[in-house]
């Protein structure tokens, strides 16, 4: 008891209160979640990664330029949907154990080394950690493009989406995908994925990001296309000086000026 | 239970109504009245449509803006205008405002039991040919204003409009004078940065923004011949006159 030590892990010493809390009419904080469209689609020589750069709490949006595209290797990204400390929690914890597997084991990481370890963990928490991801990487074996359910279900699929715009974008692939496609023609796809989910879906907005991978070289595209700029204000609505009402003034010398008194002579030090 | 047996109480619901977003606004000058609206119609993160007025002429001197429940507001709107052209064919003149906003609260009360789930704002100009914006609950209490904000983001909208509508928290700079009304050009600049504001931060606003401009009988267009794409509406060249101007807002 009153230990100085915490434990590895979440800290669930809070519960027992909260849930009284909730009991007696008093809701829990709300948390940013990133409503969100992302997507992943294979093509001729990797992946195309894509999301969206809104965030919200409810209906207002917390974040205009968020990036969900997430770093978890050199050669692997994931892009996160749902609860936004979740998605970056648990990528960058998979990011920091990748590192370590890679060290350990001396080669590349791999895709589905990643997916292992999200899927695992995530299916330990039985879905409280609101994770929803799209992991896409190259490895050893060719590309490889995942999705991950926050009760730990996976599916590799050569094109995917997730999130509160995912049946817009889905609705996109569906009709534009083919096989072997081109990088330009993915990225092409994968913007129009996207847009479909920022124009037609309220959970999402603002800017593209993109993200292309292939077995050489890993190509982040922030803010690929920024079709939401906003516009020029009508007016300027800078305050006239001595508009903000004060009740005292308060002006201090930040600069200290100390007088030393020399009490005793002390003997000069030895430095020869 | 599995069995089609009723061994548990059980208890079936349905909800008439929803909640299609969006946010009205007006504010009343000295003899000129705004009201404005954006034309995004949602339900969850669906958009229904990009384009569904909220704000409707009534008469040459009175606009009326609905927000809440669609289906309710556009009823209640088919509905007032139909008691207004009654008053018409009975009286040969078209409804004073203040008689307008009396209506309205009698018609929503009407209703306390099963209400319109809507917020309505009444703005046009009285018979002494001052502007005036009328704001009701949806149960029919009603209160004249200077301005007024309602719908999904009037949480961002009405603190914005206190402050340089009322200046509210602005202290008078020494030497400084106070305009004791805003003139039409400021009104509309501030209506149209309230809306491209909320469109920024709440993702039910947006798509489009319509604006309604009343100007009260015999004053001069006040600067809205040089505001473009002003459109006028108004039937009866003789008296108050009814203009409309529109803008697009971000569509994500």
């Amino acid at each position: 008891m009153n230990s100085v030590y915490s434990g590895p892990g979440f800290d669930f010493a809070n519960t027992a209160r909260n849930s009284f809390l909730e009991s007696r009419g008093l809701p829990l904080p709300k948390a940013t979640s990133t409503g969100t469209t992302i997507v992943g689609c294979l093509f001729k020589d990797g992946i195309v990664l894509g999301a969206d750069t809104r965030a919200t709490t409810g209906p207002i949006v917390a974040d205009k330029n968020c990036e969900k595209i997430h770093f978890i290797a050199d050669n692997i990204r994931c892009c996160g949907a749902g609860t936004a400390a979740d998605t970056e929690f648990s990528t960058a914890l998979i990011a920091s154990n990748i590192e370590m597997h890679a060290l350990s084991t001396g080669r590349k990481p791999r895709v589905v080394t990643a997916m292992t370890m999200l899927k695992q963990m995530l299916f330990r928490y039985q879905g409280n950690i609101g994770a929803a991801l799209v992991l896409g990487g190259v490895d050893a074996d060719g590309p490889h493009l995942f999705t991950i359910h926050p009760h730990g279900s996976t599916d590799k699929l050569p094109y995917v989406t997730m999130g509160s715009g995912s049946l817009a974008a889905m609705a996109v692939f569906e009709s534009g995908w083919k096989q072997n496609m081109t990088r330009e023609e993915a990225l092409d796809l994968v913007t129009a994925a996207v847009s479909a989910g920022i124009f037609n879906d309220l959970g999402s907005g603002s800017n593209v990001d993109a993200c292309v991978i292939t077995a050489s070289h890993t190509e982040m595209l922030r803010n690929f296309v920024k079709p939401n700029e906003r516009v020029q204000k009508e007016r300027s609505y800078k305050f006239a000086r001595g508009t903000t009402a004060w009740k005292k003034e308060d002006i201090r010398d930040l600069i200290i000026t100390e007088d030393i008194t020399v009490i005793r002579e002390g003997e000069a030090m030895d430095i020869s | 239970m599995p069995d089609g047996s009723y061994a548990h109480p059980q208890q079936r619901q349905f909800n008439p109504y929803t909640e299609n977003g969006g946010t009205i606004l007006a504010i009343a000058g000295a003899d000129f009245t705004v009201i404005a609206g954006d034309t995004r119609q949602s339900e969850g993160y669906s958009i229904q449509t990009r384009y569904a007025p909220k704000v409707f002429r009534l008469t040459d001197r009175a606009v009326l803006a609905v927000n809440g429940f669609a289906a309710d507001g556009n009823m209640f709107v088919k509905k007032v205008k139909q008691r207004l052209e009654w008053y018409r064919h009975a009286h040969a003149k078209d409804m004073p405002l203040r008689a307008i906003a009396r209506l309205i609260q009698t018609m929503l009360y009407a209703q306390r039991f099963f209400p319109y789930y809507v917020y309505n704002i009444l703005g046009g100009i009285e018979e002494d040919g001052s502007g005036a914006v009328y704001s009701f609950d949806p149960v029919g209490s009603y209160e004249r204003e200077a301005c007024r904000a309602a719908g999904a983001a009037q949480s961002l909208v009405q603190p914005f409009l206190d402050n340089q509508i009322y200046f509210k928290n602005q202290q008078l700079p020494p030497g400084q004078t106070r305009p004791l009304h805003l003139s039409l050009s400021d009104v509309l600049s501030i209506v149209i940065d309230s809306f491209t504001s909320a469109t920024e931060r709440h993702i039910e606003v947006g798509d489009g923004l319509e604006i309604y401009v009343v100007l009260a009988k015999g004053r001069g267009p006040q600067g809205l011949e040089a505001v473009r794409g002003a459109q006028e509406l108004t039937t009866n060249a003789e008296g108050d006159r009814v203009f409309i101007v529109r803008r697009e807002l971000k569509k994500d």
